[in-house]
């Protein structure tokens, strides 16, 4: 086990000679993995350091410090690495980890459809096993940076013949071929943050499958769990150099192309921030009712944040109650972005219609309105949420289930 | 809010006795007399506990803890719906005495109140809104005069603690409740696990005992409500589970009424609630000890609480059905005590105008 000050030392002597701001970013990144400085977590044969993760925060503090541009993060890159790190292949963990890192591969992820948003095990997405290869058919939905992505994580039905769960593969496709299509997905709002991916006769090799045929669901639970876990972020740390040069100019291209998608997620909260500087300029803050529900609002938003304060903190002192904090914090979310969009309609009226440059907060309000139904659907469903605080919190019975036995004789659309 | 292990030990403590001595069948039996309190349960939980000393400085007798052992003592408290003047007592005129007493009088009047042994009260003029205090008893040098409508415990205290409008700010009296010129009438409530009273000052002389600025007022105001909603969110978190546990119980249409999504929706909602609300009355009970925090959070704490409570008292009856609106069933307790918290000390509605008014001074 290295003390901190060895992994300083070790880490700063290799940034010292390695970090140049005229390397272009895959050449940046290519040193760093290949240094074993861009997942230090992960283990040593797959270009990592086998730290713990107190181990790797020390060496991330010290790269923000020293103005060193990580590893690649954007899209589902992240969920792929540690599914493939935890479920895959010797083969698959040296074919596609470090292409992960160095940001040469974009992924993107293959789970939602149309027919199968809250029910994800219920999706049929068809693979079939023919001449050698998987052939694969379906629609796939909501998924982040499809079109620039050159390989997707996929979930699809091998066997109908069994329960839901049981039927499921789980598979790499290379999103470079004739039989997948990605087309951008236009929301209510206007905005396109993902697209719909159609898979039309869709190879995937067979040493492209993740786990046996069949245990893919336990897969994408691999996989679920990154995307709800989040990763651990090292924050409040100033950088001392200046970031000049080419390998940062690449990397705040790449981070605004990241973001470009989600502009609007700020107004899918609800924009509390706006509630009392809107009601003053617009004088409603005079209006005992407006009064009232501003204040409800920035109770609700304060308490959410409390709440989810008081709920990591249990989850420190060694409390396994950390799902039903995040289903909590989740539908508490919802319940303040709703009062949000309620708290704007009230101050705005009329205005709050238009959208455009010369319209209140340039838009804003408009979208607060159109994007806040988002917040109650993404990354679980309000009625989800529901479901889960009142079976695994309050201990509640399980509603009677329509969907045992063979899938093929389930109910679908 | 992340608690010391003296405090957790602490909170077991009165959790032990509060479930000891306050079952819902004890409080029944209180309810239903004039006294509405067990003088040998207070004697036993100021003597052996030392309950009643909990907040109140070592010098004048107490134990000196601060706010947040009041707040899971008061926790406690809600959750039994315990039947005794600590409220009243304890809370309202003890703090009332930190708050403006001089040193000669906090000496004088504490320790007995920190012991149990003296029964205080606090007559607040305006259980509605802070800027309402101090309208409706008038002082004439020290003799008062005045009626107030409700007063939590005023006919077993021993003292009662007075605030009246002075210049700018306000001056505090005692005055024994026996003395000449106050007369108190017990009055009919919902919730009769809270005794209430009207007082009548007709030229009662009282000593002057300290005073109070608008700042300490507002703070002590604070005070109590914070204390109050910490009360009502052991309250509201026993019934919410009591409630969730009734739907796993009962059978209709051959399954437990708990497994039907309308129910458990319900449930998971008033959940959420419930939690924010716990959050931000511990959030304000840790502001007070260490002044810090947004100036408001007493405030925002209360309207949250008072809501929370109050939803999860209407569904505690709905969820039981016909049951849920007999006397025989303990619901309506609670119900009452949610009911009664609601409008004590501000409205949900006054907190959020109050919390307004805050926000626009500090911008």
């Amino acid at each position: 086990m290295p003390s901190r000050e060895e992994i300083i030392e070790e880490a700063g002597a290799w940034l010292e000679e390695n970090l140049d701001p005229n390397l272009s970013l895959v050449e940046w990144r290519s040193r760093l993995v290949d240094g074993g400085w861009g997942s230090p977590r992960w283990p040593k044969e797959y270009w990592g350091r086998g730290y713990t993760t107190e181990e790797t925060n020390v060496v991330t503090s010290l790269f923000i410090r020293k103005g060193a541009v990580p590893a690649a993060s954007a899209g589902s890159r992240n969920l792929a690495a540690e599914t493939i790190l935890a479920c895959g292949t010797d083969d698959q963990k040296k074919r596609f980890l470090r292409g992960i890192l160095t940001g040469e591969d974009f992924w993107c992820q293959l789970f939602s459809e149309p027919g199968s948003g809250s029910d994800l095990a219920g999706l049929t997405t068809k693979a079939e096993f023919k001449d050698g290869k998987w052939v694969i058919n379906g629609q796939k939905v909501w998924n982040t940076s499809a079109h620039h992505a050159d390989w997707g994580i996929l979930v699809a039905r091998t066997n109908w013949d069994v329960p839901k769960h049981q039927g499921i593969s789980y598979f790499l496709i290379n999103m470079h071929q004739p039989g997948v299509e990605v087309r951008p997905l236009r929301q209510m709002n206007d905005h396109a943050s993902f697209n719909e991916v159609f898979l039309t006769d869709a190879i995937v090799e067979p040493e492209n499958l993740v786990g046996a045929e069949g245990e893919g669901w336990a897969v994408a639970k691999t996989t679920l769990s990154y995307e709800r876990g989040g990763f651990g972020t090292v924050s409040d740390i100033e950088c001392e150099v200046e970031k000049k040069g080419r390998l940062y100019d690449e990397y705040d291209e790449e981070m605004r192309e990241a973001n470009e998608p989600y502009v609007w997620y700020p107004q899918r909260q609800g924009r509390v921030d706006l509630a009392v500087p809107r009601a003053q300029a617009t004088g409603t803050i005079k209006d005992g009712a407006v009064r009232q529900e501003v204040a409800r609002l920035i109770s609700m938003k304060r308490g959410a944040e409390l709440a989810a304060r008081a709920a990591k903190a249990k989850v420190r002192s060694g409390s396994n109650e950390i799902v039903s904090a995040g289903s909590i914090g989740k539908l508490a979310s919802s319940f303040v972005a709703r009062q949000g969009a309620k708290v704007h309609t009230m101050i705005s009226g009329a205005d709050s219609l238009l959208k455009g440059e010369d319209s209140a907060e340039q838009g804003v309000i408009a979208e607060i309105l159109v994007s806040v139904p988002a917040i109650s659907i993404a990354g679980g469903t309000d009625e989800i949420q529901k479901n889960i605080i009142s079976e695994r919190v309050l201990g509640m019975p399980k509603e009677m289930r329509a969907d045992t036995g063979p899938f093929r004789d389930i109910k679908r659309n | 809010m992340e608690l010391t292990e003296d405090q957790i030990q602490f909170g077991e403590v009165v959790e032990r006795f509060m479930a000891d001595k306050s079952p819902p069948t004890v409080v029944r039996k209180l309810m239903a007399t004039e006294e509405g309190y067990d003088p040998a349960v207070w004697k036993q939980l100021c003597e052996e506990v030392g309950l009643a000393g909990t907040h109140i400085p070592e010098e004048y007798g107490g134990f000196g803890f601060s706010d947040v052992e009041l707040a899971i003592a008061a926790a406690a408290m809600g959750k039994h719906l315990f039947c005794g003047p600590f409220f009243s007592s304890a809370v309202m005129a003890g703090c009332a005495i930190l708050e403006g007493g001089t040193d000669e009088n906090k000496e004088a009047l504490l320790p007995g109140i920190a012991a149990g042994t003296t029964i205080a009260t606090l007559v607040l003029d305006s259980l509605d809104k802070v800027e309402e205090v101090g309208q409706k008893v008038t002082a004439d040098g020290d003799v008062l005069s005045g009626q107030v409508p409700i007063v939590i415990d005023a006919h077993i205290a021993d003292t009662l603690i007075v605030i009246t409008a002075d210049g700018n700010g306000y001056a505090l009296f005692s005055i024994d409740k026996g003395a000449d010129g106050v007369s108190v009438r017990l009055r009919e409530s919902i919730d009769e696990t809270r005794k209430t009273c009207e007082v009548t000052f007709t030229n009662a002389k009282a000593n002057r005992i300290g005073s109070l600025d608008i700042v300490g007022l507002n703070r002590l105001w604070d005070r109590l409500v914070t204390f109050l909603t910490n009360e009502m969110i052991g309250g509201a978190k026993h019934l919410l589970e009591t409630t969730v546990e009734f739907t796993k119980m009962r059978f209709q249409f051959g399954r437990p009424i708990g497994s039907f999504q309308g129910l458990k929706h319900r449930c998971a909602d008033l959940l959420m609630e419930l939690e924010l609300a716990k959050a931000s009355a511990e959030y304000a009970a840790l502001c007070y000890v260490k002044g810090t925090g947004e100036p408001y959070v007493a405030s925002m704490a209360k309207n949250l609480a008072g809501d929370a409570y109050t939803n999860i008292a209407i569904a505690g009856v709905q969820l039981r059905g016909g049951l849920g609106f007999t006397w025989e069933e303990d619901t309506h307790l609670w119900f009452k005590r949610a009911k009664g918290s609601e409008v004590l000390l501000g409205t949900p509605h006054y907190h959020r105008e109050r919390m307004m008014t805050i926000i626009e001074e500090a911008s």
